[in-house]
Formats: C-alpha cells, structure tokens, sequence
C-alpha cells in the first residue's frame, strides 16, 4: 500500500470539499445550536450518492470502497461533525449489515431507499442497561407465527429520530447467551414501534439522537438478518468496518480544527507579534498536524485492509485507528481552542463546536477502553 | 447540439502564499493546488444545461500538461462526453495568442455549434483566448455572457458592461462566447459520474498532429513581480471632535472628495 | 498489509539476521562499550551495508523504503548496532552519493558499501548543534589544498572511521553561505579524533570529537561546489531523519515484544500480568502508537521512493516515533516492574538507547520548527 489515493478518490475528495465548503459550513453552525436535522443537505447528497458510498449500483449505491467512503467522511466532517455521523452512520451502521448479511429480497427493498435517503438508517445496540457489555441487552424477541413479537427499549440511537429503517438487536434465545442475540430490520411504521426521548447532546448536536421503544412490536418473520443467533457476529462485524469512518470523522474534525488554529495564528496578534511567532504555538501546531498524519495513516491504512481482506480479520487494525484517532481528535481540538485563547471558548468560532464534537468519538461504537481490550486481546493471544 | 468547452487548470491563490521562481518569470508552483479556473466551471455548466435541452454532445479541450488530466476528468464527471489534451510540453513557450492558435488547430476539424470558453483565466488574466480563437475560427463571438438562450439557431444573450448595465444581442450560431461566473449555479459530480470519468481516456494531441512550424508567440514576459505594498495607515486619537476634524483634514488634503 | 511481498521478505530477511546473529551480541556490546567489529563484517556479507545504494556503486540497489525496514529490524535488537548502520549508511555514504563526482564515488562510496571502510558525518560543533550556520570549523583555500582548523564533536563512529564527511566554513560570519562539505581521510597529518564520549546509551557505538589542526586536504575532497554545504548536509539529514525515525520505531518495538512476553511469563498475586486491564490497556497504547510510527516512516520513505517531496513527512515521522519510543520504552520497564531496571532484561537498554533518538539529527524542537514552517507556509 502506498497510501496515494487514486484517481476517483481525488475526484471525490475534491467533490466533496466543494460541497461541504458551499452547502454545509454555512448550516453547520446553525444545526449546531438549534439540533435541527439537516434533511436539505442529506437529501442532496443523496443525489450525489454520498449515503450509499458502498453499496454496488444495482443497489442505488455509487459503488466505492472503505477508503473512498473514509475520504468522505473526513471531508464532511471537516466542515460539519454531525452532518458526517448521520451519512457515517446511513452506510456502514445500515447499509453495510444488509449488503453483507441480508437476502436478494431485503436488499432490493432496503438498500435503494437507504441510498436515496428516501428513508434513512439506524441502528439499536446499545440499551439502558448495556453499552459497552453488549451481551447485556434486555430487548427479546419471540417468534409467533409470522411474525417477531420484539419488546424493549433502546437507548442513544443516532438518526433514530428521523429514520425510516432500523437494524435492532435482540435476544431471541437468551439462554444461548451472546449466541441467542438476533438482528431485525424494522420499518419505522411497525406497529408497537414508538420512539422515546430526544437526546440532548454536548456535540454532534443535530443527529436526531433517540430512545426506540418496542411494546409488542409486530416484526415480520421474514425481517430476520441473517439467521437467529447470527446477531452478534453481525454486530461485531458491522462495529469493525465502521470503526474506519469514526476515525475518518475524527480525521476530518481535526483537520478543520488545525485549519481554523492555522488561519487565527497568522491573524492574531500579541506582544506586538502575531502568535504564529511564537515556538510554543509552532510546536502545538506541528503537534497536531503530526498526530492528525498519523491517524489519518492508520484509518486508510485499516480502509485498505477491509478493501483487500487481508488480514481476512482486521479487528486490531480497525480499533488501533479508531482509538487512535477518537484520541488525537479530543487533543488536537483542545489544541485548537488553546490556540484561540479566550476566543475559542465562545461560540463565535468553529473551534468550541469542534471541540465538543470531538469528545464523542472516544465513547461510541466502542469506548477507548473497550478498544484496548480488542487490541490488547489480539497482542496477547 | 455540440458544444466544446475551454478548460484551463489555474493555482489557487487566493489563500496562498504567492513567490516568485528564481527565473523571474513564473510563480513557484510546487506547494499550491490546483483547480479548474473559475469561470471555466460556470462555461461548463452552462453547456451541460445547453446540452440537457437540446441533446448532443459535449467535448473538453484544455491545452496543459499532463497534471491537468486530473481537471479534464472533473469535466468528464460533471457532464462533458468526451476529453481532448493539446500536450502543452510539445509546444515551448505560450502565450494567449499562440494558445487560441493551438486551440484553433483542434476544433478546425470537429462539428460543434458552440464554444464555450471562461471570461478569464485566473493565473494570467490575459481574458483573449475567447476572442482570439473565434476570430481564427472566423465565427462570431461575444463576450461576459450572463444569460444565453438559444431558439432556432440564433442565441439571444445577455453581456455584462461596466456600471451593471447589461446588454442583449442576437447572434447566430456557430458562435463563441465567453462566459461570466454567477450565470449559473455549477452542480457537483455525482459518485456514479466520478466513477466512470476516472476509467475514460483524454484524448491526446501533440506536435506529431499539430506542426509547430506556423505558431506564432507575440509577447513574452520580461519579469514577473510582487508589487511594493505601500503602507498607508495612520491612526488617530482623541475625543470624537478633535477624531472627525483631523480626519476631515486628511481627506480634504489628498483630495479624496 | 502495509509492504509488498518483496519488502515483507526482505524485512524478514534482516529480521531473521538481527536474530540469529545481532541480538545474541546485544547485551554485551552495550555492558563492555564495545564496538561491533564481526557484526560490521557480517553486514557486510549480508549486503546490508548500503541497502539504497545502486549495484554499481557496491550497494544492493533497493530503495528507502528497505533500507527503513532494515535499520528498524536491527534496532528491534540491538541500538548500538542500529545507530552504526544508520550513520554509516546516511550519513557517511548518502552526502557522497548525492553530492560527490564519479571518481569520489568510486573512491570512497565503493569501499564504504563493501564495508571495506567505515564512514561518518561531521556536523556537530561545540558550539554548533541544531544551529549549524554557527559552524566554527573554517577551511580556507591555499593553492591545491584546503587548510582545515577547528573540532567536531558527538560523531558516530567518529574515532573508527576511514572516511568522514564534515562541514567546514571558509568565514563563520557568512552563516550557512559559507559552509562547504569536504570528505577527510583517516590518517591525514592534522587531523586526529579527541576524547570519546561516555554515553547513557548506543553505548556499543563509538561517538567520538574530531580535531583538525593545520589539516591540509586536497582540493579534490570538496564536495559538489564551495557554499553547497548547506544543501548537502540538509538534504542529508531530511533522509537521515528517516532512518533515525526507523530506528526509534525497532526499539520501541523490541520493547513492545520483551513486555508481551515478560506479561505472558509472569503471574502476580495469583494472576498472570497480562490478565490485568492496567497492564492490557499499556499494551494496547505501545503497540497503537508503534503502529502508527511505522505508518509514518513507511510512507515518508515510501515518499523519497516516488521521487516527491517529504521533507515535512520525514520530520513527522522521526519526531513522533522518538517521542513515542521513549514513552514506549518507558512503559516497558514499568511492566517489568523492579526488574525492568536490572541488565538482565533489556528494557533498561532499550529505553536508554531510544532517548538519543529525541536528539540526533535535529531534536524533536528543531523537527516541530520544520512541520510548522511548512504548515505555516514560511
Ligand atoms: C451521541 C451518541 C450516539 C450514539 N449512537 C448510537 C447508535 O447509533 N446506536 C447504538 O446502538 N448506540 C449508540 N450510542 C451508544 C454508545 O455506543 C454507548 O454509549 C457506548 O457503547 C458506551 O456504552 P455506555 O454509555 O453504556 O457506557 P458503559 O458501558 O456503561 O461504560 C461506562 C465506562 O466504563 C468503561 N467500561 C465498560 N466496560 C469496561 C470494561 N470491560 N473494561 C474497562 N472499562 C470498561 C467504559 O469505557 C466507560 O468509560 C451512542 C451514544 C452517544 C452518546
Ligand atoms: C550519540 C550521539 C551521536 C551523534 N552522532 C552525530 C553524528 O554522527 N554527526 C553529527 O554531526 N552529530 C552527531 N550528534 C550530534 C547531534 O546531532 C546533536 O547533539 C544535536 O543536533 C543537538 O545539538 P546540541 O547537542 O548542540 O544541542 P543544542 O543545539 O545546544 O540544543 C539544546 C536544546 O535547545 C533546543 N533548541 C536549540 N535550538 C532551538 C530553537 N531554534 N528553537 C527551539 N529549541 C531549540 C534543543 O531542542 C535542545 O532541547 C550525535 C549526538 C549524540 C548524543
């Protein structure tokens, strides 16, 4: 690998940075306070295929790979965090489970509106009771007939209030333990299917985070994702390949950060020099530009893995980058706002929203410390 | 109808930090980016729109080096059918002149109905190749075009003149023009697009299709320079009267109303 | 994975060499100061000597990208070693291959590439260290010689070498404008090795002062022209740097692979080591930044190998794999606990070896000056 993105890739890129300079950066700010979800852009870049990156064309997909979608997210969240979770989340949290695991019939049905943002994805792991412990989960679903009879409730579900599809997991054996968790996709208009309370969060503030509260809900039989008990395999695998575009989200977050940081030194003066002048703002500069190489390496790095299974597992490499970057990004935006002084801790400048966007990269889909223990784990087999 | 679109790769300048080459004839180009010139971009759109209405074909032509391949895909992605690159290594030195000349060479020998150029290039700012290339295709041409309509053959258009005037002409196709930014809003390439333009092949043409022989360069730069920046600031303190009576002053004395 | 099968191979190549043959001598060399001969001579018969260098010129003819992994490889085990191949191969045969004519290079690259001669780099100046337009050392020209005066000092296998290239002034007042590079042979009346230093680490190299005293050199040794010096010895180092970068990266990697095996090894109040979170979670962090060291020495070489620019990757590659090979090594003695200090494990080694890393070829304040002038644009 020679970490050179080809030809489509910079074609991307540049698309991409256009877009997200042009339509998202004057919106970003705004979404940022009001929560408001950002339909108008999503259903834009619709039309581009930016929400189906990696789903083939037969699908409504544009037919990329992870780098491709890696370099997208990074540069969407550049100019707006929440905008690159929901589109983050749309392709590898859904989209990518049902091209991987569903029949001919659910991807037919499911993949063309996901990517046409028609109706638009998330996912249900996580619950009250369980986070980081997947295993834990309370939801049950119990087969009748012809129909799965899901109750429980989930909790923090990205896009959760303004999707249309859901990928939820849930025990159909809990005897069985992590082996008796199932995968549903479950339209927006079951029956029983509520949805709970609206987050409000300290970044990433207009992703429509919300509780999905099951009561009885009638899943047709045939909604099943992949087999029962194939659940948490599926969510294993779906967790490692999205691992690459949050640390692509934490990429592009920096990156802006290091940009806004780059642009402010050589304006602001002190001490009758401007503060670029100084070694210590230098130094916190070629730090952060320094550690946002380095992760942008290891998240191609672990797109190019997936890309070309090998190694057919990529576990490590996924969570190195994700950790990695979930890390860098919480410090390089601190560097930011540090370099703004007093200025970046008013919501006059995109480093205060950029830093508290930042922070939820090092909690989900898998904390830092869960990651350790994935990487740990394989170092010590 | 056919419709051939100019495209030149330009640095970006704006935000970055522009040096002169040792030889004092060029820019050091090897820390900016590049893109496609800005005006180009609206040329473009406005034949795609041409070409939705009407049918037919698009082709992008830019005369560069071979870095500009990169810009000549973009076009392909956002609607042009086909590619051309006049290999601007086999041809020395250029200028706008031998530049239309070069262009000429080309799209003598290709049916089109209309040319689409930018109204200026924003490098060299030279904003001749347009009118150049019309004269030595010997067809009509306008310029600064803000709107164009075409109705049987004969395109109505509206250019930009100084003082936001605009003006209407008619002229009758094949023609020329030249294309103003802001008469269209350019859209972006799909994936999908982009997919496909990267496996297309640009169509090259150098000095074993074009002879060198009768291309003519009439101007040549003799040194290329940052001009002086003359500071000019005075502050000035005090109460609000004695503030507005000084600065009074200073524009009555250099004569600024 | 990140390497083709060619520089995976290669790299196993040399990792197998520095097991077999390097790590067995690790120890020893750093507790009896003792200068590798026989490995040197077994470098050579590997051809490990000048990895970059074309064939003609007696080299391998492999690109950068091999010559990192090798030097990584041999550091895994052994610093010392490391640091002698690094200077040898960068620092003394890289300035000549770049700068010098065809029949400099054939004097002196042919020989150093054989392993025939050893060679080094004279930048370093008492009162001369990351500021090297304050170059003392002046050689001034008199008919078909230059006389050298002045001392060097801190030169990797100063002492040992046969052919060393320096920097030399011909008016310390003119700065970097008036620095030239010379090559100066072993032997040559005026021109002697001081005292050498006793050091914390790469305690098996030799890093020595080199005095030159009405030290009369043939014209012919200058390097390229008179003023290139500057050029030289900068367009050295940004590739040095790679190789400083790739060593850091091997010990920090050596230090990574002592701790999961001491972790696997040991129990603790009635649990192995490697059980406990506290321990996992250090583990984790070593071998992720590691990781990412070699990402960014791998594609700053993999850089210079496409013939693009990588002066800013280089610098971001040696000041992040020493920074975090010191807090690797640092951890890994914490591992190791009590024992980490003790010579009967190498962690302690290891940790002291890697802080020269921080340091040569331009410490980690002089390599965030270089990022930040070319993220500044300056
Ligand atoms: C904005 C946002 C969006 C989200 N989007 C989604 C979504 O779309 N879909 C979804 O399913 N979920 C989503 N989540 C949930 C998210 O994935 C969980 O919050 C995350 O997995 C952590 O779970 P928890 O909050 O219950 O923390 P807990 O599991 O309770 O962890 C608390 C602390 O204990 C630590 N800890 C836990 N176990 C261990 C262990 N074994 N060893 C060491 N330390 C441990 C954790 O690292 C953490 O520091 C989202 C959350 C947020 C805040
Ligand atoms: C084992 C060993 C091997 C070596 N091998 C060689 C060799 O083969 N050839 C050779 O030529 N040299 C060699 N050196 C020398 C090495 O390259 C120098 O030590 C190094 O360049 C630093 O110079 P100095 O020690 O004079 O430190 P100084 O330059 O005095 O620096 C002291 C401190 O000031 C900081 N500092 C200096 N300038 C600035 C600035 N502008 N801004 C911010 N901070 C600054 C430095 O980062 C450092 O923290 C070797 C050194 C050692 C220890």
């Amino acid at each position: 690998m020679n970490f050179d993105l080809t030809n489509d890739q910079k074609m991307l890129q540049r698309e991409v940075r256009s877009f997200a300079e042009t339509e998202l950066a004057p919106v970003a700010p705004q979404i940022d306070v009001s929560g408001e979800f950002p339909w108008d852009n999503i259903k834009k870049m619709a039309k581009l295929g930016l929400l189906g990156i990696i789903v083939p064309e037969k699908y409504g997909g544009s037919e990329f790979d992870f780098v491709s979608l890696a370099v997208a997210i990074e540069e969407i969240s550049r100019i707006c965090a929440s905008t690159g979770v929901i589109v983050a989340v749309n392709n590898s949290l859904v989209s990518y489970p049902i091209l991987q695991f569903g029949t001919e019939e659910q991807k037919e049905k499911y993949l063309p509106p996901l990517c046409s943002a028609d109706k638009l994805g998330a996912m249900g792991i996580t619950e009250p009771n369980a986070g980081s412990d997947v295993a834990a989960m309370e939801s049950t679903a119990k087969l009748e007939a012809n129909h799965y009879i899901l109750n429980g409730t989930k909790r923090f579900i990205t896009n959760g209030g303004e999707a249309g599809i859901f990928v939820v997991f849930a025990y159909t054996d809990k005897d069985l333990k992590y082996k008796g968790i199932s995968a549903f996709i479950i339209e927006r208009d079951t029956p029983g299917f509520t949805l709970g309370k609206h987050e409000e969060l300290m970044g990433i503030r207009a992703t429509a985070n919300c509780e999905l509260i099951f009561e009885d809900a009638k899943i047709p039989k045939e909604n099943l994702l992949g087999k029962e008990g194939d659940g948490f395999k599926i969510c294993m695998n779906t967790l490692d390949v999205s691992r690459i575009d949050i640390g692509a989200q934490a990429v592009g977050i920096s990156q802006g950060a290091l940009e806004e940081a780059i642009k402010y030194s050589k304006e602001r003066k002190a001490f009758g020099q401007l503060i670029s002048n100084f070694e210590m703002i230098q130094g916190m500069l070629a730090e952060m530009a320094t550690q946002i190489h380095a992760a942008r390496l290891l998240v191609y790095y672990a797109g190019y893995c997936k890309d070309k299974g090998i190694p057919p597992r990529f576990s490590k490499e996924a969570a190195m980058a994700k950790y990695f970057a979930a890390n860098m990004a919480v410090d390089v935006t601190r560097k930011a706002v540090q370099i703004y002084g007093g200025y970046g801790y008013t919501k006059d400048y995109a480093v205060e929203r950029l830093y508290r966007d930042a922070k939820i990269l090092e909690l989900y889909e898998g904390t830092s410390e869960i990651h350790k223990i994935v990487i740990a784990r394989e170092l010590l087999r | 109808m056919d419709i051939i679109v100019c495209i030149k790769r330009v640095p970006q300048t704006a935000e970055a930090k522009v040096e002169i080459e040792s030889s004092g004839k060029d820019i050091v180009k090897d820390r900016l980016t590049f893109d496609m010139n800005e005006s180009d971009m609206y040329a473009l759109e406005e034949a795609v729109l041409l070409k939705e209405k009407f049918g037919g074909t698009i082709i992008a032509i830019s005369l560069s080096c071979s870095d500009a391949e990169d810009t000549l895909r973009i076009a392909l992605a956002k609607g042009a059918d086909t590619a051309i690159r006049i290999k601007a290594e086999d041809f020395d030195e250029l200028d706008g002149y031998k530049t239309a000349q070069l262009l000429s060479a080309v799209i003598k020998d290709i049916h089109f109905d209309v040319i689409f150029t930018g109204c200026i290039a924003t490098d060299d700012a030279y904003s001749q190749i347009g009118a150049t290339l019309a004269e030595l295709l010997g067809i009509p041409h306008a310029t600064l075009l803000t709107n164009i309509e075409v109705i049987d053959s004969i395109s109505h258009v509206h250019r930009e003149l100084e003082g936001g005037l605009q003006e209407h002409i008619e002229i009758s196709i094949p023609a020329l023009f030249t294309i103003q930014t802001g008469i269209n809003v350019p859209r972006y390439a799909s994936l999908i697009a982009i997919r496909r333009a990267a496996g297309k092949e640009i169509k090259l043409v150098g000095q074993n299709e074009i002879s060198k022989d009768q291309l003519l360069l009439n101007t040549q730069i003799e040194e290329l320079f940052i001009p002086p920046v003359a500071k000019q600031v005075k502050i000035i303190t005090g109460s609000p009267g004695e503030v507005s009576k000084e600065l009074a002053g200073i524009i009555r004395e250099k004569g600024l109303i | 994975m990140i390497l083709d099968e060619e520089h995976r191979s290669f790299k196993e190549k040399v990792g197998r060499f520095a097991n077999k043959v390097v790590a067995p001598r690790a120890g020893e060399l750093d507790r009896e100061c003792e200068f590798p001969w026989d490995l040197v001579k077994k470098m050579a018969e590997w051809d490990l000597l000048a990895i970059f260098l074309p064939k003609r010129y007696g080299g391998a003819g492999l690109d950068t990208l091999s010559y990192a992994t090798a030097v990584e490889e041999i550091g895994r085990v052994c610093g010392s070693t490391g640091i002698f191949l690094a200077a040898h191969s960068s620092l003394g045969i890289y300035p000549i291959y770049i700068a010098g004519n065809e029949m400099q290079k054939d004097k002196w690259v042919v020989p150093l590439a054989r392993g025939e001669k050893i060679g080094s780099f004279g930048l370093t100046e008492p009162m001369a260290g990351s500021d090297a337009s304050a170059t003392q050392t002046t050689a001034k020209l008199a008919g078909d010689e230059y006389i050298v005066n002045g001392t060097k000092c801190f030169i990797t296998s100063g002492e040992i070498a046969d052919i060393i290239v320096f920097t030399a002034t011909k008016d310390p007042s003119l700065g970097y404008s008036g620095i030239s590079a010379f090559v100066v042979e072993k032997g040559t009346p005026g021109f002697s090795a001081g005292k050498e230093e006793d050091k914390l680490g790469l305690r098996g190299s030799v890093t020595s002062e080199l005095i030159f005293e009405e030290c009369a050199i043939p014209k012919e040794n200058l390097l390229s022209k008179e003023s290139d010096g500057f050029t030289i010895f900068m367009e050295t180092l940004d590739s040095g740097r790679i190789s400083i970068g790739a060593l850091a990266l091997g010990i920090a990697q050596g230090a990574l692979d002592a701790s999961i095996k001491f972790a696997k090894s040991v129990i603790k109040a009635g649990k192995p080591l490697y059980k406990r979170q506290s321990i996992q979670s250090m583990i984790a962090d070593m071998a992720t930044e590691i990781e990412a060291a070699r990402l960014l020495i791998y594609q700053a070489a993999m850089l210079k190998d496409a013939g693009k620019t990588f002066t800013k990757e280089a610098a971001m590659a040696k000041y992040y794999a020493s920074t975090i090979g010191m807090k690797v090594t640092n951890t890994a003695i914490e591992i190791h606990g009590i024992l980490g200090l003790s010579k009967e494990y190498p962690v302690e080694r290891f940790m002291r070896d890697e802080k020269l890393m921080e340091i040569g070829e331009g410490t980690s304040e002089i390599q965030k000056i270089v990022i930040s002038r070319k993220i500044l644009g300056k």
